[in-house]
């Protein structure tokens, strides 16, 4: 009997997307401190999914009250009425900020990074900090130092990850959108385990200013909602050039939330291996050719497409992000900030001893993955070799999204697996075969529920389009959430 | 590939890490399972092929260098684990 979530006691029902939270708003049935009130009743009946590592309460009522202040007067930003909360790798000044890790044990951040920024700008209510795996490393939210969270489908089992967090709160009703970050699928796979839309964009289309760096030619901040509309909203607020983000893509911003109306035709295709892939769920299987018959019915060209190296992917993305990753975490050595270990006697035992009890297991499996395919012996062999075989896969998926306008695949192997089920890393890993693709080829892709395994599981379907083309991909991905979401 | 204790022990040294010897055993066999794993990617030509290193197609782009102080002296001692007034403070270096 799967797990179904209680019924909460509140005077308001579950709300979809802002345009539904502004439409009361207006009407003068709720008001922004009401929801907010709402939310944190919901975040506190729901503790034992440890979704939140912290709520800001205070700030959020009196963010709500400032924001009520500004509908009233017609000043209200585009964000108004959204509640937010973080994943714990985004910075917001005067607050927390841990990556889940102990290494970063009592940090409070200086600054606000630009996408939070942007957010706050646009009269956002930020609720508070989510749990994830430790430095966003983890498929499954089990890395944490905080301890995993749970999928509120069934509280047995993980929510995904790395955002894994993010996801349960938006399926648990305790804010109405998340901000996490995707590297290899860490906003995509956690949605699809929770039955929630997440959405990662083109790399470069959001500033990272403000990110804790995992794998900086991968990692990429994006939305986790409950709508197509709001994950186009979000992204036009966050995206767009920075100044303090060289890599942000100075492409003008569209307005993604204004281009939802999709095209009557589109040609889609399907990799076949994914689909025949011997271990992908066959239930999911089966829902996603339900889909791709019902977009067949609406007059769409689905086709089956080669692609040779899906057997290539993890590797290849493995060897890439753990090197830039044993790069990125060389800041952390107890000296300027966060854990520091109290039995150092000199400098290189500071640095040891902080770091090895400061990193949980899985971050340090892979600084020393990465620092071992960086090193001179091996560095051809593996990092040079895994950058030719990025290249080779980005070109063929581009080469594809220029036939199509759409790549669809399953977004997991399976539906949500148990706390504890996973204990072999290589497994673990597998776990991203199908959502590492896009980050490979940096290209946006977006997960949408399509309904539910025989046990009430959430299965996500995942959607690829050409870089930049988030407008093309969201109207898209509204044809089909349109078709599921009820 | 497998590797052995004595790359590991290297490894750990490079990155700042250390294992006792339960753990080091551990570390030592998932590594070797994650290298083997990753060692399928030998089986694919890529002879010709030039390693992709930059993702975005824009390069360099600059702002105007303006120097500022985006943080004081003391917000930037405010994490840390150890300090004085004006200094982090860290385990004597020189005897």
């Amino acid at each position: 009997m799967p797990y179904r979530a209680p019924n909460l006691q509140n005077s308001l029902k579950r709300f979809h997307s802002l345009s539904e939270v502004r439409n009361e708003l207006a009407a003068g049935t709720t008001s922004c401190r009401q929801l907010v009130e709402y939310y944190l009743g919901n975040i506190e009946r729901q503790q034992h999914l440890n979704a939140f590592l912290e709520v800001w309460p205070d700030e959020a009522l009196a963010q709500a009250d400032a924001v009520d202040a500004k509908l009233a007067a017609g000043t209200a930003g585009p964000l108004a009425g959204m509640v937010i909360g973080l994943k714990d790798v985004l910075a917001y000044a005067g607050h927390s900020l841990q990556s889940s890790s102990r290494m970063l044990d009592g940090f409070k951040s200086l600054f606000t990074g630009t996408a939070v920024q942007r957010l706050l700008d646009a009269d956002a209510i930020l609720i508070g900090r989510q749990n994830c795996d430790e430095f966003a490393m983890g498929g499954s939210n089990e890395s944490s130092f905080f301890g995993p969270a749970r999928n509120a489908a069934d509280p047995e089992r993980v929510p995904g990850g790395s955002s894994g967090g993010s996801a349960v709160a938006v399926q648990a009703d305790m804010c109405l959108a998340s901000i996490g970050s995707d590297t290899g699928g860490s906003v995509r796979q956690p949605a699809a385990f929770c039955g929630v839309i997440g959405f990662k964009p083109t790399y470069s289309r959001i500033s990272r200013y403000g990110l804790v760096a995992f794998a900086s030619s991968f990692d990429q901040i994006g939305p986790i909602t409950r709508s197509v509309q709001d994950a186009a909203l979000l992204l036009e607020v966050m995206a767009g050039p920075d100044g303090m983000d060289s890599t942000a893509s100075q492409r003008e911003v569209p307005a993604y939330s204004q281009q939802l109306t999709p095209a009557a035709h589109y040609r889609i295709g399907y990799i076949a291996d994914a689909i025949d892939n011997e271990g992908l769920n066959p239930e999911i299987k089966s829902a996603l050719e339900t889909q791709l018959d019902i977009l067949r019915g609406q007059g769409h060209v689905v086709e089956a497409v080669d692609f040779p190296y899906l057997d290539f992917m993890i590797p290849t993305y493995y060897i890439l992000t753990t090197a830039e990753a044993s790069s990125n975490l060389g800041r952390f050595d107890g000296v300027k900030y966060g854990y520091r270990a109290a039995d150092a006697t000199d400098l290189e035992s500071l640095y040891k001893k902080s770091r090895s009890q400061g990193f949980g297991a899985e971050v340090q499996r892979r600084i020393l993955l990465g620092t071992f395919v960086l090193s001179a012996n091996y560095y051809d062999a593996y990092y040079t070799k895994a950058q030719r075989v990025r290249r080779l896969i980005k070109d063929k998926t581009d080469e594809l999204l220029r036939q199509f306008d759409f790549l669809v695949l399953p977004t997991t192997p399976t539906t949500a697996f148990k706390i504890g089920e996973k204990q072999d890393p290589v497994s673990m890993y597998l776990a991203d075969i199908f959502t590492v693709q896009a980050s490979l080829a940096g290209v946006p892709a977006i997960s949408v529920p399509i309904g539910e395994d025989s046990a009430g599981l959430p299965i996500g379907l995942q959607v690829m389009a050409g870089a930049f083309r988030e407008a093309d991909l969201l109207a898209f991905a509204g044809v089909l959430t349109e078709e599921v979401v009820a | 590939m497998s590797t052995d204790l004595g790359t590991l022990r290297g490894l750990a040294h490079l990155a700042r890490l250390e294992f006792d010897a339960t753990r080091e055993q551990q570390m030592l066999g998932d590594l070797n399972n994650i290298l083997d794993f990753v060692a399928q990617l030998e089986g694919l030509d890529t002879t010709g092929v030039e390693p992709l290193v930059h993702l975005s197609q824009e390069v360099n782009v600059l702002r105007d260098d303006e120097a500022c102080n985006t943080v004081s002296h003391q917000d930037g001692l405010r994490n840390a684990p150890r300090k004085d007034s004006d200094y982090f403070r860290v385990p004597k270096v020189l005897e």
